[in-house]
């Protein structure tokens, strides 16, 4: 048994899963909110785009179980209780070891099997100066320059039809699965083609399908080559790309968590009391808010530096210490953002106080507390939902400009905001190094594009005033 | 109105004081006078003496909040925070740690922030205006459709590729425009060009949507029905009533954009090598330098609390039947 190892981060990370599971449970068992919920299920293009941010959230998740392998005992020595290795991996670093292990000297292209940059060796007894071969991207190619392109071809070719076949085979299982209570699998998978079906199963099994050629295309090449090329110390960059994943969704679901408690309790006080309450509120998140956000969280993020500089020894390994910092980096996020959603709040429950609903719990005696607690929080949530949701996408890219500005996440811990960090001086190379930037901005735009669809989608759900600004495709008849 | 005014500016002291208070917790609460003194004097001269020199020099010699050693009131006025609170409040904004004169540095870097700010929030304003009309013109047709679409798109990509992309592609390959620098003059439209476009287009997405949901909200009022029953054009039902209608939703917004376009946009100007307010704060940042952060901090506070003081103001012209009481 490997010994595990639990990060903040990877705590309240579960927490959250665990939260939205209890949630789901209870909307199942709750007639409106499913009604509710059905509008953003029904959508296409959001639950297009929850398939992808699910692939996403997946990998997050991969990479949050976090763990220290034990250390093969020495030849010839009894295999000791407690060797562990001194670095904490993840599920997802254990899965690609080979993309880590991987590692090439320098700058490589995406599929190269020659090195970016020109070194001096000796062919039969020759000195040349030639791009040398990659020790690990298309080393099993015997003659590169005969073999390289068919071979690209060939793996690419067979990646992804296996990833057509693997695809189409959920997509029969999901036909299959409709089918038992919708007159059998022709009649399913019919409906399915023909997008006549309850659920948009057409556009989301259509994006399942283009994910699972993606995805096989990948492993078919990952093992010989380097997909995405690497990066100036040579490491994988679709690996790194791949950890930078778990970053944004950390800081994107974590920091919009930190800011609920403040905003949500101080919003309702200062809405339900009034008075000297509500002056006091309103005056606390002025000051916050008047302060650019910028230097608010950089002046935050200085103390957390000076305070982890100090405790340094209480981190074991690296990792944890950069996950600390990641931890700290989302409270500070949501101690520093809470106004926004507090004003809201502020404002709705200033509303609901004078309701006749909220009179009449006054008047049979019901507590302030009972009554912020069952009558005016349910009624807000809504609300925080949907702000909830928005500032997912706005924070992940928050986290880059942060990076780049220098008070982001640790430099040890991959992310959007170092890679692109780094890619800028790149792309004043001659030749250019592309690779870096492209990646990181495809995944980041692929992680940002789903999430603000599946968020408008909500927002549409939960606030009936957004549904009218729905683009349509069509020119509707006009109603009478 | 006057007595509104008034009461607002009231209230804006008290956000400062608030704001000060906040601003001397945070730097000190990690940094001490002694830590900024070694920093600034430096290598080996750092002694005893010199720090204590260093301190009475840029008076940081006294207590940080509270004077025991002074009678009565005193105790609390003789303190770092008092001196250097109320010098801010005149707008003497004294030197900065490393002996140069702030309002000096401001007074020159707010010129090269404004170059850039004020055209690029004024352009962007317009031209989000002018698209989200567009759409909304256009409504319900393919056209509304596929623009909202790229609005998403749009407003889904960071910040950072569209500089990049931008630099790499005109900058570099197409030698159009200058990579990055400033200069005094009418040359310098060259060195804003890139960035004010590269501005406008990454606030684009999430600027026009926002202003297409206000304006195709403005069109579902009962005023617009009784001007189409009129037998008024689109063209005039969008242009003379709608949009004078939504003046007061865009206001508020434009109103919550102002305070950063007056700190300058620190990753443009960082880009750009635009030697603006906004550089100026990382550089302090960078420097531990609590005199500067302290005053910018200061002046970017000040700089919201008057935004949305001329928000506030601009309604009642926007709209007469809005009175400030």
């Amino acid at each position: 048994m490997p010994q595990f190892v639990f990060l903040w981060t990877d705590f309240v990370l579960w927490l959250v899963v665990l939260g939205v599971a209890v949630y789901a449970w209870r909307v199942r068992g709750n007639r409106h909110a499913l009604a509710t919920w059905r509008h953003v299920t029904h959508d296409a293009p959001a639950m297009a785009a929850a398939v992808v941010l699910g692939v996403f959230i997946a990998i997050a998740l991969a990479d949050s179980i976090h763990f220290r392998p034990r250390l093969p005992p020495a030849p010839g020595a009894a295999a000791a209780p407690g060797a562990y290795a001194t670095r904490t991996v993840s599920v997802l670093d254990t899965l690609l070891a080979h993309a880590v292990e991987a590692r090439e000297k320098t700058y490589s292209v995406p599929l190269a099997w020659w090195s970016f940059q020109r070194e001096t060796q000796v062919v039969n007894g020759v000195e040349v100066r030639d791009y040398p071969r990659l020790a690990h991207g298309g080393a099993h190619l015997e003659d590169p320059v005969r073999d390289w392109v068919p071979d690209v071809i060939r793996r690419s070719l067979t990646g992804v039809a296996a990833g057509l076949a693997g695809g189409l085979l959920v997509c029969a299982a999901i036909a299959a699965l409709r089918g038992r209570t919708r007159g059998g699998f022709a009649a399913s998978a019919r409906a399915i083609v023909r997008g006549r079906t309850e659920l948009p199963w057409r556009p989301m099994l259509a994006t399942l399908l283009v994910m699972a050629m993606l995805i096989g295309w990948i492993a078919a090449l990952w093992p010989w080559y380097h997909p995405f090329g690497t990066d100036r110390t040579g490491n994988d960059v679709l690996f790194q790309a791949l950890k930078s994943i778990r970053t944004a969704v950390v800081i994107g679901s974590l920091a919009t968590i930190a800011t609920l408690p403040l905003a949500i309790a101080l919003g309702i006080l200062a809405g339900y009391f009034k008075g000297w309450v509500d002056d006091l509120i309103q005056y606390f998140y002025t000051v916050l808010s008047s302060i650019p956000p910028i230097l608010l969280v950089a002046a935050f993020v200085l103390l957390v530096n000076v305070y982890i500089d100090q405790n340094a020894e209480a981190f074991e390994t690296g990792v944890e210490r950069a996950e600390f910092r990641l931890f700290l980096l989302t409270l500070i996020l949501g101690v520093t953002g809470w106004s926004t959603l507090c004003r809201l709040l502020r404002a709705e429950t200033l509303k609901l106080a004078e309701l006749e609903y909220v009179q009449a719990a006054h008047a049979f005696g019901v507590s302030h507390w009972r009554i912020m607690r069952r009558h005016i929080l349910p009624n807000v949530m809504h609300l925080v939902l949907i702000v909830a949701v928005l500032d997912f996408s706005a924070l992940v890219l928050y986290e880059a400009v942060l990076s780049y500005v220098g008070v982001g996440v640790d430099p040890n811990s991959s992310s959007f905001g170092s890679m692109i960090n780094l890619a800028r001086s790149e792309m004043s190379r001659d030749p250019v190094v592309w690779w870096n930037l492209a990646t990181a901005f495809t995944f980041m735009l692929a992680l940002v594009l789903s999430a603000n669809l599946v968020a408008d989608a909500v927002r549409e759900a939960f606030d009936p005033r957004a549904r009218a600004f729905r683009p349509r495709r069509f020119r509707l008849k006009e109603a009478a | 109105m006057a007595g509104y005014i008034v009461r607002r500016c009231l209230y804006a002291v008290l956000i400062l004081v608030g704001v000060n208070l906040l601003t001397f917790t945070l730097f000190f609460a990690v940094n001490s006078p002694d830590n900024i003194a070694r920093l600034n004097i430096g290598g080996k001269r750092v002694t005893a003496e010199a720090i204590e020199k260093w301190k009475a020099e840029h008076g940081y010699d006294k207590p940080l909040w509270f004077n025991a050693a002074e009678p009565g009131a005193r105790k609390i006025t003789n303190t770092i925070f008092h001196d250097r609170s109320l010098r801010l409040f005149t707008l003497d904004f004294g030197s900065s740690d490393s002996g140069r004169d702030i309002r000096h540095e401001v007074g020159t870097r707010i010129q090269a922030s404004l170059a850039l700010a004020a055209p690029m929030l004024l352009l962007t304003v317009f031209v989000s205006i002018a698209f989200s009309l567009l759409l909304v013109f256009f409504r319900a047709s393919y056209l509304d459709f596929w623009g909202t679409v790229l609005c998403v798109v749009m407003m889904s990509i960071s910040s950072l590729f569209y500089i990049i992309m931008a630099q790499w592609l005109f900058g570099k390959t197409l030698r159009l425009v200058p990579l990055s620098g400033f200069v005094p003059g009418l040359d310098l439209v060259k060195f804003l060009a890139l960035p004010l476009v590269v501005g406008i287009v990454f606030q684009l997405g999430s600027e026009a949507r926002l202003f297409r949901a206000i304006l195709l909200e403005e069109t579902h009022k009962d005023y617009v029905r009784t001007a189409r029953a009129k037998g008024l054009s689109e063209a005039v039902v969008l242009f003379r009533h709608v949009l004078r209608n939504a003046w007061l939703p865009v206001l508020t917004h434009v109103g919550a954009l102002l305070p950063y376009a007056f700190l300058g946009s620190i990753v443009f100007e960082s880009f750009f090598g635009i030697p603006g307010l906004g550089t100026y704060v990382i550089e302090a940042i960078g420097g531990q330098d609590f005199a500067i952060v302290h005053t910018m901090v200061f002046l970017g506070s000040l700089l919201y609390i008057l935004a949305y003081l001329l928000t506030d103001i601009a309604y009642t012209f926007a709209d007469p039947r809005v009175r400030l009481t």
